[in-house]
C-alpha cells in the first residue's frame, strides 16, 4: 500500500499520535451494490429430475439415484395437483370479486406443495407459510377453514392439533424454528414424528432460516426444510437475495444433505421429500431441499408484477407446467384413462362449488370472542374482563332500538 | 453438542422436602426452583447459552446438567431467536421449556419470536396451542457491567398482550415465583434482577409466597406509597428507613408482577396514602412507570393529594460502569423528589 500523504514519525509523541490525519479523497460517484461481479461464476449444478419438461422419463444421470414412484402414486399426485389448481383458480376469482381480503397464490408450484404433504405420516407436523394453502387442502383442511384467515374471520381458522398443521406463518422463516423445536421434542420423547416446514427463497435471507438450519443440524432434529424457490420475493429476484449457486448448496455449510430438485417435477419432488422424511424418521437428521419453480401469479392480488418482470419470462415458465408435464407422462404410459380424467374433473368442480358455497355463508365471528383465548382460564386477568365488559356494553348499545339512541344524543 | 435420546425422568433424588433452614442467595433459590420443577415434571427441559456444564454465567443452572443429563439440560447454539423459536416448537409438542437469554440486551434477537409468536400463539389458535414457556432474562444494572449487560427492557414485554411478566426481588419470591412460572400453562417472561443475585436470606425450601401475579406490601406506611420491583425494591426499603428518620412514613410495595398489574393491592395503598411514586432503573419516557402512573391516576384520581411521580433512570442509554451511580435512582434522589411535592 502506498501513502499519498507525508509519513513522518515524531519519536517524542505518544504511540497514539503516530497516525497523521488523512486527507479526504475526492468522492467518485457511488457504485451499485452488486458491481463488479461478486466472484467467478461457478456452474450451476444439474437439476435433479425424474420426468423432463416434455413428459419423458429423464436420463438416469439426472435422477440422483432416485427411482420413479409407481404409476398409482403418480396418478394420485396428479389428481391432487389438478384439484388444488382448481381450488386456487376459484379462490383467486373470489379474491378478484372482493370476497377475500387477500390471497397469495401458489399457481405453478403445485408439484412442491403436493409433494410436501403427500409423504407425511398422520403423526407428522407441517409448518406452512401463507402461500401454502393448497398443502393444507391436500392434508384435509376444509376450504372454509383455510379461507377463514384470508377473509378476515380469525388469524388461523383450522384445528392445528387435529390436522397437525401449525398456523400459516407470515413472519418469514420464523416457523422453521418451530418445526425444529417440535421435531427435537419428538426425538427427546423417542416418538417417530417428523416435522416438515415450507419456506420461500426470500425467507432464506432471514436470520431465522440460518438459525433453524443450524439448530436442526447440531441437534440432528428429524426435520425437513423444503424451500420453494419460486424466484421472487414479492418483486425481488433471487440474485439479489444471495450470491451462491443454489439454496441447496447452503446445506453443506450446515452439515446436512441438500438437494437441488426440479420443483415442477412432482415425481422428483415426491421421491426426494419421501427419502428425506424417511431418513429423518430413522434418526438420520435434517435435510434441505430446494425445489426450483416459478410464481406464475402476482405475489398477492394487490401486487403488480409488470413493474418488475416480463410477461415473456412468465410464458417460458407456463411452458414448464408441472401438471401438463405429468399428464403427458401418464398419457404416454397409458395410465390416464378418460374415466379417471372425468372423475378428477368432477372432484375438482365439486371442491370449487363447495368453496364458492362456503363464501356465501355469513361469518359468525363474535366480537366478545376476542377476549376468550389470549390467556388460559387459570391466568384470566381482571383488567381484561373489564375491557370485555366495556365492549359488551358497547355492543348492547348498538343493538338497542335506534329511537332510544336518537333520544339520548 | 448433540441432544441424545436417553430415558428422561430418572435423574434427581426428589424435589426439595421441607428441611433445615439454609442461607440461600437469590441465584441459588432460582437454581433450586428449576431443579425441583425438573424433578416433579419430566417435561421440563432447560436450554440456552452456557446453561450446561458451566451452569450459566450467573450459575443459576449450576449442577443441573450433572444431575439431569443432556436430554434435559443442553447448551444450545448461540442464537437467541433460535432458542425461543425452538422452545415454541417444543412447547407445541408437550414440553415445558425453560430458556435463558443470558443478558437483557441479548434477548433482542429473540424479539420477533417472543412478540409475534410466544405472545400470540394461543390467541391465534383459539386456545388449541398453548405455550408453557419460561423465558428467563437477567436484567438491570448496578453490577459494573459493560455496555449491553445492564438494560431494563421490561416495557418492551409489558407492552405486548399475551405475555406475563414477573420479577422477584428476594430469594423466597425467586423460588416460589419461578415454580409458579414453570407450572403456568401460559408463557412467562421471568426477569431476574442481576444486582440481587447474590443477596442472601435464611430460607427453608420449598417455600410458597404470594401468588406470582400479585403485588405485596413489604412495609406499611401512611404518608406515601413507593412502588418498586426487582432491583429497586431494596432501594425503596432503604429510602423508607431513611424517610422514617426524617418523620416520613413510607409504604413500600413490591409489584412482583408487571403484567398483569395488581390494581387492587396498589390502589388500596394509594387510597390510604394519597401519594405514590414508581421507581425503576429503565428510562422514563414511555417506560413502565408511565403506565403505572396513568392507570393509577385514572382509577384513583379523587384520592390523590399529588401527581404520581416516576423516579427512574434518565432518558439516555444505560451508562458505562463508572457513571452508573449517577444514573440509578438512589434513596437520596427519591427523598428529594418526594420533598418536591406540596405537602
Amino acid at each position: 500500500m502506498t501513502h499519498s500523504y507525508p509519513m513522518t514519525l515524531n519519536v517524542e509523541s505518544s504511540p497514539g499520535e503516530h497516525l497523521p490525519p488523512v486527507q479526504p479523497p475526492v468522492q467518485p460517484p457511488m457504485q451499485p451494490l452488486a458491481q463488479p461481479p461478486r466472484q467467478a461464476p461457478i456452474a450451476t449444478p444439474p437439476l435433479l429430475r425424474l420426468i423432463d419438461d416434455a413428459g419423458h422419463a429423464a436420463p438416469a444421470a439426472e435422477s440422483g439415484g432416485f427411482a420413479l414412484p409407481p404409476l398409482t402414486t403418480l396418478l394420485r399426485l396428479y389428481r391432487q395437483m389438478v384439484v388444488a389448481r382448481r381450488f386456487e383458480a376459484q379462490v383467486t376469482a373470489l379474491t378478484r370479486q372482493g370476497r377475500l381480503a387477500t390471497y397469495p397464490s401458489a399457481l405453478g408450484q403445485e408439484a412442491c406443495e403436493i409433494a410436501a404433504v403427500a409423504s407425511l405420516a398422520p403423526e407428522d407436523w407441517l409448518f406452512p407459510t401463507y402461500r401454502d394453502s393448497i398443502a393444507l387442502l391436500t392434508r384435509g383442511v376444509p376450504p372454509e377453514q383455510i379461507l377463514a384467515s384470508f377473509r378476515g374471520d380469525w388469524h388461523s381458522g383450522y384445528d392445528q392439533q387435529q390436522h397437525r398443521i401449525a398456523p400459516q406463518a407470515t413472519p418469514l422463516a420464523t416457523q422453521a424454528l418451530h418445526a425444529v423445536g417440535l421435531a427435537t421434542a419428538a426425538k427427546l420423547k423417542r416418538h417417530s414424528t417428523v416435522a416438515l416446514t415450507l419456506l420461500g427463497d426470500g425467507a432464506t435471507s432471514e436470520g431465522d432460516a440460518h438459525e433453524a438450519f443450524n439448530f436442526a443440524a447440531v441437534w440432528q432434529a428429524p426435520v425437513v426444510f423444503l424451500v420453494q424457490n419460486n424466484q421472487f420475493a414479492i418483486s425481488v429476484p433471487l440474485d439479489k437475495q444471495m450470491a451462491c449457486r443454489t439454496i441447496a448448496d447452503k446445506a453443506i455449510g450446515y452439515g446436512m444433505p441438500g438437494y437441488y430438485v426440479d420443483g415442477n417435477d412432482v415425481a422428483a419432488m415426491y421421491a426426494v421429500v419421501t427419502a428425506a422424511i424417511d431418513r429423518a424418521r430413522s434418526g438420520g437428521g435434517p435435510t434441505l431441499i430446494e425445489g426450483l419453480t416459478y410464481r406464475i401469479e402476482a405475489h398477492t392480488n394487490s401486487d403488480d408484477p409488470s413493474r418488475y418482470r416480463n410477461a415473456a419470462d412468465v410464458d417460458v415458465w407456463r411452458g414448464r407446467d408441472p401438471i401438463e408435464r405429468l399428464e403427458k407422462y401418464l398419457v404416454s404410459e397409458g395410465a390416464l384413462p378418460a374415466a379417471e380424467r372425468a372423475d378428477i374433473t368432477r372432484e375438482a368442480e365439486e371442491l370449487a362449488a363447495a368453496t364458492r358455497d362456503c363464501m356465501t355463508r355469513q361469518a359468525t365471528s363474535d366480537p366478545l370472542e376476542l377476549f376468550d383465548h389470549l390467556y388460559s382460564p387459570s391466568s384470566a386477568r381482571p383488567a381484561l374482563a373489564e375491557q370485555r365488559a366495556f365492549l359488551a356494553a358497547e355492543l348492547a348499545e348498538l343493538a338497542a332500538p335506534s329511537t332510544d339512541k336518537g333520544a339520548n344524543r | 453438542m448433540t441432544i441424545t435420546t436417553q430415558d428422561t425422568g430418572q435423574a434427581g433424588s426428589g424435589a426439595s422436602v421441607a428441611g433445615e433452614p439454609e442461607t440461600l442467595s437469590l441465584a441459588a433459590a432460582l437454581n433450586a426452583a428449576i431443579r425441583d420443577a425438573m424433578v416433579d415434571d419430566p417435561t421440563v427441559v432447560l436450554f440456552g447459552e452456557d446453561v450446561g456444564p458451566l451452569g450459566g454465567v450467573f450459575r443459576v443452572t449450576d449442577g443441573l446438567y450433572a444431575e439431569f443429563g443432556e436430554t434435559r439440560v443442553s447448551d444450545s447454539p448461540l442464537a437467541e431467536s433460535g432458542i425461543v423459536g425452538t422452545a415454541i416448537g417444543m412447547a407445541m409438542y408437550g414440553m415445558r421449556p425453560v430458556v435463558e437469554m443470558q443478558f437483557d440486551a441479548f434477548s433482542y434477537p429473540a424479539f420477533q419470536q417472543i412478540v409475534s409468536h410466544v405472545a400470540k400463539m394461543r390467541n391465534r389458535t383459539r386456545g388449541r396451542i398453548t405455550l408453557p414457556i419460561v423465558i428467563r432474562i437477567p436484567y438491570a444494572g448496578d453490577i459494573g457491567g459493560l455496555e449491553h449487560h445492564s438494560d431494563s427492557s421490561e416495557a418492551y414485554w409489558t407492552a405486548t398482550p399475551g405475555l406475563t411478566v414477573v420479577t422477584p426481588s428476594n430469594p423466597a419470591d425467586a423460588y416460589s415465583m419461578l415454580r409458579e412460572a414453570i407450572a403456568s400453562d401460559d408463557p412467562v417472561i421471568f426477569m431476574e434482577p442481576k444486582s440481587r443475585y447474590w443477596s442472601k436470606v435464611e430460607l427453608t425450601l420449598p417455600v410458597q409466597t404470594a401468588p406470582m401475579t400479585s403485588a405485596v406490601v413489604l412495609r406499611e406506611g401512611t404518608d406515601v406509597t413507593l412502588l418498586a420491583y426487582g432491583p429497586t425494591v431494596k432501594t425503596a426499603l432503604t429510602t423508607a428507613e431513611q424517610g422514617a428518620e426524617e418523620g416520613l412514613s413510607i409504604e413500600v410495595i413490591d409489584l412482583r408482577s408487571l403484567s398483569p398489574f395488581d390494581d387492587e393491592t396498589v390502589s388500596a395503598s394509594l387510597r390510604k396514602t394519597g401519594r405514590a411514586a414508581v421507581i425503576h432503573e429503565a428510562a422514563q419516557f414511555g417506560g413502565y412507570g408511565a403506565e403505572v402512573a396513568a392507570r393509577l391516576t385514572e382509577r384513583n384520581f379523587f384520592y390523590l393529594a399529588a401527581p404520581i411521580l416516576r423516579i427512574t433512570g434518565f432518558d439516555i442509554p444505560y451508562p458505562a460502569p463508572k457513571l452508573e451511580e449517577h444514573f440509578l435512582p438512589s434513596p437520596d434522589r427519591i427523598l428529594t423528589a418526594l420533598a418536591g411535592w406540596e405537602w
